[in-house]
């Protein structure tokens, strides 16, 4: 079992995210990065401002940026492509069909400020589908780290591997819940706590709420079975299947829309032994300006409506 | 084709040149020729497939696989081989005509275009056909897989140059300008963009659907160097394409073009955007287009 725990320190995914691109720009002068005049916010200008020759801003052109990013692919070189995620897939989506999933280039998607905690900037800029968008991709593999260490891991594996990927980080700073490097493989899930009356199944932002329910549930004599799920697709059947068995009851947790992300990649995987899925998420509607935090309440996105849902499937499995 | 000293024109040198131009010019017409035959003969076995805006471009695509561009058949992944975008994907039977010519695959396979289980699909498609360089089909995405195609080879100090194939209607695709924006920024001259100006779109005329003149204008305003030429004249697409070698912008060629060129009733109308021939229609065009090839041989 992997040691995962919320830990004092925060840390932002993006500053993670710069800090992996330097260094693989050090050492892989095929690495090229391109932005859509939000390098400042994602922070690829860093790697920008070391390797001025192998960063291009494409302007507010986020499809072409797509589709360049694709051009560049094809003549050998492992291309990061970031914006933010609302631009990233949903104004990009035919470029990344047509130009980067179906040919199975070797193109990076890093999208950041998705889901609710984006905050004030409102329903236009919360990208709650993207998931759901990237998941029904042929080719395309879908990962949502949980914190800057995991992201840094995600950013060296997503570059050996060849071939398409999307990676979804928030806007927030998050607390580190991963202490040392190395676990992350892409299409792995991880047990990182122990349980037998109910599964959590969280992945991105949702892992650190689902650790504070542990905690919560804990104290109600719950034991919870808590599994963190980076890798979207392809997805860590064999780990579902086990927790379906072991447990009866899954609770899946995502910062986006129920529709069409980890809620339904879990169903997909225990489709032939199904057990009670109970899905935390948006439920289907669009967010509203606010506080990170009081939005993250408000549509229930927190380790106490994760313990309630939680405690509930229990008290139905009796 | 090389441009030729005033002093020299007499000379028994300039004599030479003109026959060897002169053979040249009567060889990419054979090629042409040849395009255009089995792209009616594989739009006809696949019972589907867009024939007039694929005869338009068989000239311009004689042009590039067997004169202008840098590439080798044997070793469709060279590094350093000029690209070519095929951006109006749906001209996907010129360009399969092209490369089976050239010979990056069996010219039988030609006859399997759309057909399940084999691997000409029906818009191009770079992962299952030798030679495409890039898959198309949607339009609008070709030239921003240029300016990347471009970028690269600035970034890698090599020479090759990219070459993308768009339709005129499918200019209307904002991307387009997009990436035209991004070309002249990144100030790509190893990028050029062929128009093919059939003027006709699936809808009607270009201009009565949504209008693109005034051309040249616009993507000059986009920081581009333009010329216009006739799309069909072998001499003037050669002489076109050495007169742009130095030019230190990106180009583009509005090559003007009729649609369904080469076959009589085909050519200037809509209804073969995306309509196969007939048996009698096929039978008729074959016979046309062996008539032009009889003709260039006498």
């Amino acid at each position: 079992m992997i040691e995962a725990r919320i830990t004092e320190k925060r840390r932002n995914l993006r500053d993670a995210y710069s800090s992996a691109l330097i260094s693989l720009g050090e050492k892989n002068e095929n690495v090229v990065v391109l932005d859509a005049d939000l390098a400042l916010s994602t922070k690829t200008k860093r790697f920008g401002t070391v390797f001025p020759e192998r960063f291009f801003d494409m302007g507010i052109a986020e499809a072409t940026m797509m589709d360049v990013a694709a051009g560049l692919a094809t003549c050998g070189k492992i291309v990061f492509a970031s914006t933010f995620a609302v631009f990233a897939t949903g104004r990009s989506y035919d470029s990344i069909r047509q130009s980067i999933a179906y040919p199975e280039l070797n193109v990076k998607i890093v999208a950041t400020h998705s889901g609710i905690s984006v905050g004030g900037d409102g329903a236009s800029h919360q990208m709650l589908e993207d998931m759901a968008l990237m998941r029904a991709l042929p080719n395309m593999r879908v990962i949502a780290p949980a914190d800057a260490t995991e992201m840094e891991d995600v950013v060296f594996k997503i570059a050996e591997a060849d071939g398409p990927f999307y990676v979804r980080i928030g806007r927030e700073d998050a607390p580190i819940i991963f202490e040392s490097h190395g676990h992350f493989e892409i299409g792995k899930g991880y047990e990182i706590r122990k349980g037998k009356d109910v599964a959590i199944i969280a992945t991105g932002t949702m892992t650190a709420e689902a650790l504070r329910a542990y905690d919560i549930l804990e104290k109600r004599g719950i034991e919870a079975m808590l599994i963190h799920m980076p890798s979207i697709k392809p997805i860590d059947e064999k780990l579902i299947r086990k927790a379906a068995k072991e447990t009866g009851a899954i609770i899946t947790c995502e910062e986006h829309t129920i529709i069409g992300g980890l809620g339904d990649a879990v169903a997909m995987a225990m489709h032939d032994e199904p057990v009670p899925l109970y899905r935390i998420g948006v439920n289907d509607v669009f967010g509203e300006s606010g506080g990170a935090r009081e939005l993250m309440e408000k549509y229930g996105l927190t380790a106490e409506n994760i313990a309630e849902k939680a405690e509930k499937m229990v008290n139905r499995k009796k | 084709m090389s441009s030729i000293m005033p002093s020299l024109i007499n000379s028994p040198t300039y004599f030479i040149i003109k026959m060897h131009e002169k053979a040249v010019i009567k060889e990419l017409k054979r090629k042409a020729l040849q395009i255009r035959k089995w792209v009616i003969e594989s739009v006809y076995q696949a019972g589907s497939g867009h024939p007039g805006g694929s005869l338009s471009i068989a000239d311009m695509m004689a042009c590039l696989y067997f004169h202008e561009m840098r590439h080798n058949p044997k070793n469709p992944a060279w590094e350093d081989r000029d690209r070519l975008v095929l951006s109006k994907g749906h001209a996907a039977p010129a360009l399969y005509a092209a490369l089976a010519l050239a010979g990056y695959f069996d010219v039988e396979e030609l006859k399997n275009l759309r057909k399940i289980g084999h691997f000409l699909q029906g818009h191009p498609c770079m992962k299952k056909v030798p030679g495409v360089d890039m898959s198309t089909g949607s339009l609008g995405h070709g030239l921003g897989a240029g300016v990347g195609m471009a970028l690269a080879a600035k970034l890698d100090k090599r020479d090759y140059r990219v070459f993308v194939i768009l339709g005129d209607g499918e200019i209307q695709e904002g991307s387009i300008w997009e990436a035209a924006n991004a070309a002249s920024h990144y100030k790509l001259d190893n990028l050029i963009a062929i128009l093919d100006r059939n003027k006709l779109q699936i809808d009607g005329p270009t201009e009565e659907i949504m209008h693109l003149e005034p051309i040249a204008w616009r993507w000059q305003a986009f920081g581009w160097e333009v010329v216009e030429i006739d799309g069909h004249d072998i001499e003037e697409i050669l002489h076109t394409f050495h007169e742009i070698r130095h030019n230190e912008k990106p180009t583009l060629i509005i090559a003007n073009t009729v649609k369904g060129k080469g076959v009589s009733f085909m050519e200037g109308t809509l209804s073969f955007h995306g309509k196969p021939p007939s048996e009698e229609q096929y039978v008729r065009a074959m016979s046309e287009l062996e008539q032009a090839e009889g003709e260039l041989n006498d």
